[in-house]
């Protein structure tokens, strides 16, 4: 019980300093440097989920012994990240594999503009 | 349910009924990560369907977004030391420490009304664009979890004034910065997902 009468709450500052370099991290990666597109968004997220592991063990006590009703509580988030994961991912692949409307129009006319520039020679 | 009182711990631990109260929380919030997954996955699979509303890239403003985030991180971390105190057994120091962390829900609402009014202004509305919905759709659920939070928290301060801490106040009290930790770990994802993805592509 001693760690919960300390004075100073080392736990919760580690966590903030912490929270506010990977935010300002991700910050850094999304608008200052030079990586692909592909590249930034792999990082960001990774850093997004890091600040979300700081939050659940350093914050909400989540692997904290007194709930002695036999259920760590992880096990609820573990499930509902990988559902929620499921959900995202799934979806993103159901609506755009295939058909991807974002590029396609694009893609067509390049397809349709390098045709042409062959027919031309 | 008094049956098996400890006499040590976390005083929102001593109960059976304060032990399976926040293990009901927990699952709660298992399926809130659930809700917010719809959400996001709309989102993403509408990601770009603007329509000839604005794009993201031309509205989202990293300055305003940054201060929104500090201020829900500053706020989560005043919400972990109230914590603190409350395990020191200070009530004083939890009120404090609670207040100041609704001051800075509240900060990030007010900044959050201010972005919507916006984007508003500039053409982009619930109604303008596939896009748009999904995305006011998503940052509003978020917004209106804070809100409820806010009031939550109001409530709760009110009723530690009158009684105290007990068992029961302090398992309110601890569940509420669940609740309030969570609305945090949902926002990195927004910020992440939304704001910065939506900044650079």
């Amino acid at each position: 019980m001693a760690e919960h009468t300390k004075r100073i709450p080392v736990q919760h500052i580690v966590g903030f300093v912490l929270s506010i370099a990977l935010t300002l991290l991700a910050v850094w990666a999304a608008l200052g440097s030079n990586l692909s597109t592909t590249w930034i968004i792999v990082s960001i997220m990774v850093l997004a989920v890091i600040q979300a592991g700081i939050q659940l063990f350093m914050f909400m006590h989540m692997t904290e012994s007194e709930s002695r009703s036999g259920h760590v509580p992880w096990n609820m988030m573990f499930h509902g990240f990988v559902l929620a994961a499921i959900v995202v991912a799934g979806s993103l692949f159901t609506m755009s594999f295939g058909h991807d409307h974002n590029g396609g129009e694009h893609h067509q006319q390049e397809q349709l503009e390098q045709h042409e520039q062959h027919s031309g020679h | 349910m008094s049956s098996h009182e400890l006499k040590s711990g976390p005083l929102e631990y001593r109960t059976e009924q304060g032990q399976m109260n926040i293990l009901g929380f927990w699952i709660f919030l298992g399926a809130e990560i659930v809700l917010f997954a719809t959400l996001f996955a709309t989102y993403a699979v509408l990601f770009g369907r603007t329509a000839d509303a604005p794009l993201p890239g031309e509205l989202f403003e990293p300055g305003i977004v940054l201060i929104m985030t500090f201020m829900l991180l500053t706020s989560s971390f005043t919400c972990g030391i109230a914590i603190h105190e409350m395990r020191r057994g200070s009530v004083k120091g939890l009120t404090t420490w609670l207040i100041i962390t609704l001051l800075l829900g509240l900060g990030f609402l007010g900044f959050e009304i201010y972005e919507f009014i916006h984007y508003a202004h500039e053409g982009a509305t619930l109604q303008s664009s596939a896009f748009w919905s999904s995305f006011f759709v998503l940052a509003g659920t978020h917004g209106l979890h804070v809100t409820l939070g806010i009031g939550w928290a109001i409530l709760l301060l009110l009723q530690l004034a009158k009684r105290g801490l007990t068992p029961v106040t302090s398992r309110k009290v601890f569940i509420i910065s669940l609740y309030w930790h969570f609305l945090d770990v949902v926002w990195i994802f927004i910020f992440t997902s939304v704001y910065l993805i939506g900044m650079v592509v």
